[in-house]
């Protein structure tokens, strides 16, 4: 007797994708969707895609879906939560996006602790542009706009954005984590599981970033990405909790 | 029932009775009082208010609430709605129906905090980046800014685009009795089936302004277009003082309309023919009633301005629908500076086309 052992998530659509082969989006994507399929949310989610490669996120989600300018993203989800707190409203950005031009946006709306949760996609690179400098672009890394490697002195030293967040009190759920293998892409999916679960249960704003790759902007192949993210992006970036407030029942409240 | 009412209170008051029960703003005079007032009042009907950390924020919270369906409303002054043009574009592209109110003060840059009309254009062609255009609300009194605040929800909606209601410092500063239309049943409203609200069983809705084919960016701007113009034709909105037999038309908007009004009875009661043409939307602008003043006996316009010379453009393409050839000129201040009755009345007899604050 056939038994369905592996299926897609059904807030996923069946669109044929339209990132790099190597790119670690679909991943998160499909991750995203495991997490509130797992918690049943599936009714009532109202994404947020940004500006990026991910602008047509919403192509590959089935729910209702807000594209917004460069950086604003978490503005948007702060009104649409105000306009529908009982929807479950999940943002997704790139480092240029939320750690660049949307810094104000991302940090204010982890201050007032809005109950959405942030996927922080952080691969050191503006993609869909064409591989420039991010504010996450990793010492020494080599852009188009830092084509010599980027030095601190000439261009500013990288934005740990975990570290920053978790400072503040607002925040429930602030964790790091990567894609780069099979045991971190299910740490991921444990820790997006954890974020929108903090929202279900109004504890407030969560945040996960998620170390990624480019390779095409990287200048190499799949694997050397994965394998430069696990042995570059994780010792500038330390993958882990930064921030947990705990769940209802937990005892930490 | 009247009652005293200062003029962004009211604004913000009627905004409330329209079904509004969203507001994102943050503080820039001379507009405060709205954001203050919404501050306490919001939480009395149930509603959200948040004190955004920038204008740029708190028109995209209006983005997300708006696009969720919620009537929702920002307010600013000059400054605050140049950061808020990003904003706005995304809206209309979107087409998302949403109330912004702008105070005007003068600038350019951060310019002063009296009163000003010098976003004219920026209110009325565009703003932002893209073929895009708002309805444009100029209230003259207290009163009418409640009036037209309350209106501007509903043909936000029925337009699925941004309105403006475009006062300026002192129309917000200033206390004048008047009476808050009745509070709107929001719940008896359209559905919006377009809103992203969730729970959309099955059938997705997107709030989008992205269309990468030029074919289909070309068909939206269009279908954008086609509104606009049904806008023109449906929703001009003026008032004419003592125009049936003037030789002398002033045209001026918002508190300046109030002041030309007091110019017409100076002059009327000396003999001279003078009279008030007031658009009260600025996009449309009522270039056919103008034209129709001009082919009678109008000889001479004057477009009275709180700004460099902006409407008298509008004014001027008004004039060329006529078969006449009326002369037309400007009579402005600027920098926060305001003209008297008296002012107006003395530049009408003087019998000058222009005269401005140039010395």
């Amino acid at each position: 007797m056939d038994k369905i052992v592996f299926r897609k998530p059904p807030l996923l659509t069946d669109a044929p994708m339209h990132y790099c082969p190597g790119c670690t989006h679909g991943i998160v994507h499909r991750l995203i969707a495991e997490a509130l399929d797992e918690l049943g949310e599936f009714e009532n989610v109202i994404g947020v895609a940004p500006v990026g490669c991910a602008v047509f996120a919403y192509n590959y989600f089935k729910c209702d879906m807000f594209q917004a300018a460069h950086g604003r993203a978490p503005a948007v989800a702060t009104g649409i939560k105000r306009a529908r707190p009982d929807s479950t409203v999940f943002v997704y950005q790139g480092d240029g996006d939320l750690a660049s031009i949307g810094m104000a946006e991302i940090v204010h709306a982890a201050a007032r602790g809005e109950n959405m949760t942030v996927v922080f996609i952080n691969n050191g690179i503006y993609g869909m542009t064409g591989g420039q400098m991010a504010p996450t672009t990793l010492e020494g890394q080599k852009t188009t706009t830092s084509q010599s490697g980027r030095s601190a002195k000439e261009h500013g030293n990288p934005i740990k954005v975990c570290e920053m967040l978790s400072a503040l009190t607002g925040p429930a759920y602030i964790a790091r984590v990567s894609v780069h293998d099979v045991k971190a892409v299910k740490t991921a999916r444990a820790a997006l599981v954890r974020g929108f679960a903090m929202q279900k249960a109004e504890r407030g704003f969560s945040l996960i970033e998620i170390l990624s790759t480019c390779p095409t902007n990287f200048g190499m192949t799949p694997q050397q990405a994965l394998c430069w993210v696990r042995d570059h992006g994780t010792a500038a970036y330390p993958l882990g909790v930064y921030k947990d407030i705990g769940l209802p029942g937990e005892g930490r409240e | 029932m009247k009652r005293l009412f200062k003029g962004n209170e009211a604004v913000a008051e009627a905004a409330i009775a329209a079904g509004c029960r969203c507001f994102f703003g943050y503080p820039i005079t001379p507009q405060n009082e709205i954001p203050e007032y919404m501050s306490w009042r919001m939480s009395e009907v149930g509603g959200h208010f948040v004190q955004a950390e920038s204008e740029v924020s708190a028109i995209n919270m209006v983005y997300g609430a708006a696009g969720a369906g919620a009537r929702a409303m920002t307010s600013s002054s000059s400054p605050g709605i140049s950061l808020k043009q990003e904003g706005i574009s995304y809206i209309a592209g979107a087409e998302v129906p949403c109330v912004i109110v702008n105070m005007m003060r003068a600038g350019p840059g951060l310019g002063g905090i009296q009163p000003a009309q010098s976003d004219y254009f920026q209110a009325t062609k565009g703003g932002g980046h893209g073929d895009y255009r708002m309805l444009v609300y100029a209230p003259s009194s207290v009163q009418e800014a409640a009036d037209l605040t309350y209106k501007a929800f509903f043909r936000a909606d029925y337009y699925r685009n941004p309105v403006m209601i475009l006062g300026d410092g002192m129309l917000g500063q200033m206390v004048e009795p008047a009476e808050i239309p009745p509070a709107a049943d929001v719940s008896a409203l359209p559905q919006k089936k377009w809103a992203a609200c969730g729970n959309n069983g099955g059938v997705q809705r997107v709030i989008n302004s992205i269309f990468m084919a030029p074919d289909t960016l070309e068909e939206h701007n269009a279908a954008l277009t086609r509104k606009y113009e049904e806008m023109a034709r449906s929703d001009v909105m003026s008032e004419s003082y003592m125009t049936d037999d003037a030789e002398v038309v002033l045209v001026a908007y918002g508190i300046v309309a109030r002041i030309c009004k007091a110019a017409v009875d100076i002059l009327r009661a000396e003999g001279v023919k003078a009279g008030l043409f007031r658009p009260i939307t600025l996009f449309p602008f009522p270039y056919r009633e103008i034209a129709t003043l001009a082919d009678g006996a109008a000889e001479r316009f004057i477009s009275v301005e709180l700004s460099c010379g902006q409407m008298i453009e509008d004014v001027k393409l008004a004039l060329y629908e006529s078969g006449k050839r009326p002369q037309c000129g400007i009579y402005a201040r600027t920098g926060g500076n305001v003209m008297r009755p008296e002012d107006v009345a003395e530049h009408v007899r003087s019998g000058r086309i222009n005269k401005s604050w140039i010395k």
